[in-house]
């Protein structure tokens, strides 16, 4: 829980959210966009990614984040993506190429955001104030 | 046999010999507790006579990738060699006080998180040096974790074969069928690693699939 100022003056207490654009999150490089999750979910952020993370990017991301978790301080993220889609047509499938189409991804603190329930297109979340 | 058959027949026995690789290296993934070092422990127990290493309730029993070389599995005519790669569970967490609600003290507890990272990084470093992965879920928990989203992304993402090991059938509240409608496009088979449950159609999909 954090006292924040809102554009429009108030300060309110409450959790911050970051809506991240698919343009923003193509501007960076994978390293960028990892550093730029964990800083923001250390921060206490949720973060909303409108296009999701690639399958590696996100092996990346769990990678980075065990190296960061210290008991007591950071224990790690809760993230969440609907699966994401393969775009394969006849051509590519001939020569075993697939296109990933990642999708929204939320991630926060794994001590303040809790998974409820998860479908293929429907992900419920539960934010604490922590 | 006509000559057009047998000529193709040994062509493509030529081909496979020459392109297929002799020993496929598969990685056993999932969260932790899903059975994956009881499965690797059963296939090994089955194949070898061996076994692969210690089982236990608590979450990161398994901290280190095991590797056992050349185990041979023939099921229905097919044969396969594997490197069976038994690796600790994912997470995108870990919290030193899940395992002192174990009964571990807190330095033992704030040893094993350590070390269950550790783990975590060494398994998905495995991810990039494997030809295939079996994914092992536990049929009694929602398939939609993010650990199984991410395996299952990064094997499409380099068409890499994966296999769907859905596990714990023997406990009455297991639903494959709910893993099989999650992840309509990959091969799954309900098994039960603890008790062997139909294991011999998991080797038969696995001498298909990997060999």
């Amino acid at each position: 829980m954090k006292r924040l100022r809102t554009i429009s003056g108030d300060i309110m207490i409450g959790v911050q959210m970051d809506l991240i654009s698919e343009d923003k999150m193509s501007e960076l490089t994978a390293m960028e966009k990892i550093r730029l999750i964990l800083d923001g979910v250390k921060e206490g952020k949720i973060l909303v990614l409108e296009k999701g993370l690639t399958p590696s990017e996100e092996a990346k991301l769990i990678e980075m984040t065990m190296i960061e978790i210290s008991p007591d301080e950071f224990a790690g993220i809760e993230i969440e993506s609907y699966p994401s889609k393969r775009n394969q047509k006849l051509l590519d499938r001939l020569f075993r190429k697939s296109v990933i189409r990642t999708r929204l991804t939320v991630i926060g603190p794994a001590n303040q955001l809790k998974t409820l329930k998860k479908d293929r297109d429907l992900i419920s979340a539960l934010v604490s104030s922590q | 046999m006509g000559l057009i058959k047998k000529v193709k027949k040994n062509f493509s026995s030529v081909w496979k010999g020459i392109f297929k690789k002799k020993v496929a290296r598969i990685g056993i993934y999932g969260p932790p507790n899903a059975g994956k070092t009881t499965l690797a422990n059963r296939i090994i127990r089955d194949w070898t006579g061996d076994a692969m290493g210690a089982v236990s309730e608590v979450p990161h029993e398994t901290r280190r990738a095991r590797r056992r070389e050349g185990v041979t599995i023939e099921s229905n005519g097919s044969k396969v060699t594997l490197d069976i790669v038994d690796t600790p569970g994912l997470a995108t967490k870990i919290d030193f006080h899940e395992f002192m609600a174990h009964g571990m003290e807190e330095e033992e507890a704030k040893r094993r998180a350590k070390e269950a990272t550790e783990g975590i990084i060494e398994a998905v470093k495995w991810l990039e040096d494997l030809d295939g992965v079996i994914l092992v879920m536990d049929a009694t928990e929602d398939p939609f974790t993010q650990v199984n989203v991410t395996v299952i992304g990064n094997m499409e993402a380099r068409s890499l074969p994966l296999l769907i090991a859905a596990n714990k059938i023997d406990l009455p509240e297991s639903s494959p069928a709910r893993i099989r409608s999650a992840f309509p496009q990959h091969p799954l088979v309900p098994v039960s690693a603890l008790d062997g449950q139909n294991i011999d159609t998991l080797y038969e999909e696995i001498a298909d699939h990997f060999g």
